[in-house]
């Protein structure tokens, strides 16, 4: 519990960190909010009012206090080119992003877990080899190509997808999964080539062990020392390694969903960057680094009710 | 020289990591020289062509030659992916080696500061970057190389740590060497190996970066290629034109490749 606690308040920390750089970043550039939304042509007192409603000539701390606690509340400031809160239109794209995260993220488990098993048991046979090089060489296709190649040969090819033919979660739930798994597989495949290579190593190492023999020596077969007792301790730096994944296919979807045309976060993230609607950048940045952080906590919290060794450090 | 051969034969990963490391260095060695044609010259009567003699690569839709233009993007690739290695072993060296041998109240803030920016994704980092700083690739290199700075400022300070309180280090203070002396003479060498295989990571990890970022269009601006925004252009010719998608991304591929092989088989090596 303590360990939690002391969890708890270190990405609290983190948090307020990462937002006060991102707000600072977003206020040291040049340019006036108040005059940008009134436009050049506007009266100096008009401005000057304009700024004080907007909190623009508070002190940065006090600004960026009102900021963060209006953002926890579900505020996130109003679009400059739309003048609409940006909250109304960032949310509802959260959940393709994190659908989409999430079937990678299953797809990775399912697929590496039984493979990274396999590949140990056989180990320096010739299939352990064959997935060894394949391994390498998957890992070095990055996503995006493989999400190109995906839609030529699945897409274009193949028909099962119309490139391009995103259903939105709301219209079609089922047609909405299928589009996505497209996606989650590109994002997906080098993960699973990591994962594999990451418990294969484990798994040989932890065979080496002296409690391995121990095992052996009282009677067990291969497979009861396997998966009794070398998978257990060898699947502790792999559920480390598989959070930290998580948090990287949430941010590495920002590409994907450009890849796919999927009107998700991206693109809205992306046309914003390039119109300098600061509030949305501001906030869609805010919001997935939150995410980010929040899921290394419950990775962190998982570890530890898996592992109860595992001490405090640093 | 003998031996160095005989170890080599019985390395297929370094043997593999060499030739297609050597051969991509050659060709934007070349490319400094000599390119076929000027990559950004448009030529409105050869475009979308496939693969031929006279364009190796075939050519894009505007006409440009495509084996240029990825001679030219590897350039900026490889260039950005030793920069940002460099900025980020560098600056990462110093914090992680001073916080590590001093600790205290410096390392605890530095610390969470680190953990904060490794907690951060290196994407989000560059696209904030990008739209404070505006596109192109000085603000690539700059967003990748304070993104990479964390994993090695964590890497040298663990090591240092260790290293902290081995005999060699107590006998140099009984010799009474100067701190700086102690971390930079005394200690960085000792985990020179810990670093070389990470900077190989390293590379592979910026390169891959570098052709995401530049995909989605906010890495060296048009006409100058970039590998990642070919693709990005490519993509809608896919089915008419798949050499002009293909190339630029089997070039990507067989970079990061020709890193990882030569890191698995340094690793290999004995």
């Amino acid at each position: 519990m303590k360990y939690i606690i002391k969890k708890f308040f270190s990405m609290i920390i983190t948090l307020v960190v990462v937002s006060f750089c991102v707000f600072l970043a977003f206020n040291v550039i040049p340019g006036d909010p108040a005059l940008r939304k009134l436009g050049t042509e506007a009266s100096p007192e008009l401005i000057a009012q304009v700024r004080h409603e907007m909190g623009l000539d508070d002190p940065l701390i006090v600004r960026y206090f009102n900021w963060f606690t209006s953002f926890i509340h579900g505020d996130m400031g109003t679009s400059y080119n739309y003048n609409v809160p940006v909250a109304g239109m960032v949310l509802n794209k959260v959940p393709i992003t994190l659908t989409m995260a999430i079937m990678s993220f299953v797809l990775t488990i399912l697929v590496s877990i039984p493979l990274g098993i396999f590949t140990a048991k056989y180990e320096n046979g010739f299939i352990d080899k064959a997935i060894t090089m394949i391994n390498q060489i998957i890992m070095a296709i990055p996503p995006f190509f493989s999400g190109i190649i995906i839609t030529f040969i699945f897409g274009m090819i193949f028909k099962l997808f119309t490139p391009g033919g995103f259903v939105s979660y709301t219209e079609d739930f089922g047609g909405f999964l299928r589009y996505l798994i497209f996606p989650s597989v590109a994002i997906a495949l080098p993960k699973i080539a990591m994962t594999v290579k990451m418990l294969r190593g484990s798994l040989i190492d932890e065979a080496a062990k002296d409690y391995t023999r121990t095992a052996f020596s009282r009677g067990n077969n291969t497979n009861g020392v396997l998966y009794r007792h070398v998978l257990k301790n060898a699947m502790i730096p792999v559920i480390t390694f598989l959070g930290m994944l998580l948090a990287d296919m949430v941010a590495g979807s920002i590409v994907i969903e450009q890849v796919f045309s999927i009107p998700g976060i991206s693109r809205i993230l992306l046309s914003s960057i390039s119109n300098r609607d600061y509030p949305v950048v501001e906030a869609i940045i805010m919001g997935v680094a939150a995410i980010v952080i929040i899921i290394n906590l419950l990775v962190d919290i998982i570890y530890r009710i898996i592992d109860p060794r595992i001490e405090i450090t640093d | 020289m003998k031996a160095f051969l005989k170890k080599l034969k019985k390395n297929p990963y370094m043997i593999a990591g060499l030739i297609i490391t050597g051969l991509i260095v050659l060709m934007v060695i070349v490319g400094l020289f000599w390119m076929p044609y000027e990559p950004t010259k448009m030529n409105a009567s050869e475009k979308l062509q496939g693969i031929s003699v006279k364009h190796i690569m075939g050519t894009d839709n505007m006409g440009r030659d495509v084996f240029s233009r990825v001679m030219y993007g590897s350039r900026i690739t490889l260039l950005i992916a030793l920069g940002t290695v460099t900025i980020g072993v560098v600056l990462g060296t110093i914090i992680g080696a001073l916080t590590g041998y001093f600790g205290g109240i410096l390392d605890e803030v530095v610390m969470r500061i680190i953990d904060a920016m490794f907690a951060f994704p290196s994407i989000l980092l560059a696209l904030v970057i990008v739209s404070v700083f505006g596109t192109g690739w000085a603000q690539l290199l700059m967003s990748l190389g304070i993104a990479f700075i964390p994993s090695y400022a964590r890497i040298v300070r663990g090591e240092v740590l260790r290293c902290k309180g081995m005999d060699y280090v107590e006998s140099a203070r009984l010799q009474g060497v100067s701190q700086f002396r102690m971390i930079f003479v005394h200690i960085l060498p000792n985990i020179k190996g810990v670093l070389a295989s990470s900077i190989l990571i390293g590379f592979n990890n910026a390169v891959l970066a570098e052709a995401g970022l530049s995909y989605l269009g906010v890495g060296s601006q048009p006409p100058y290629a970039s590998l990642g925004k070919m693709l990005s252009d490519a993509q809608q010719y896919m089915f008419t034109v798949p050499s002009y998608c293909l190339c630029p991304g089997i070039v990507i591929v067989l970079i990061v490749l020709g890193f990882s092989f030569l890191g698995e088989g340094i690793r290999r090596w004995k």
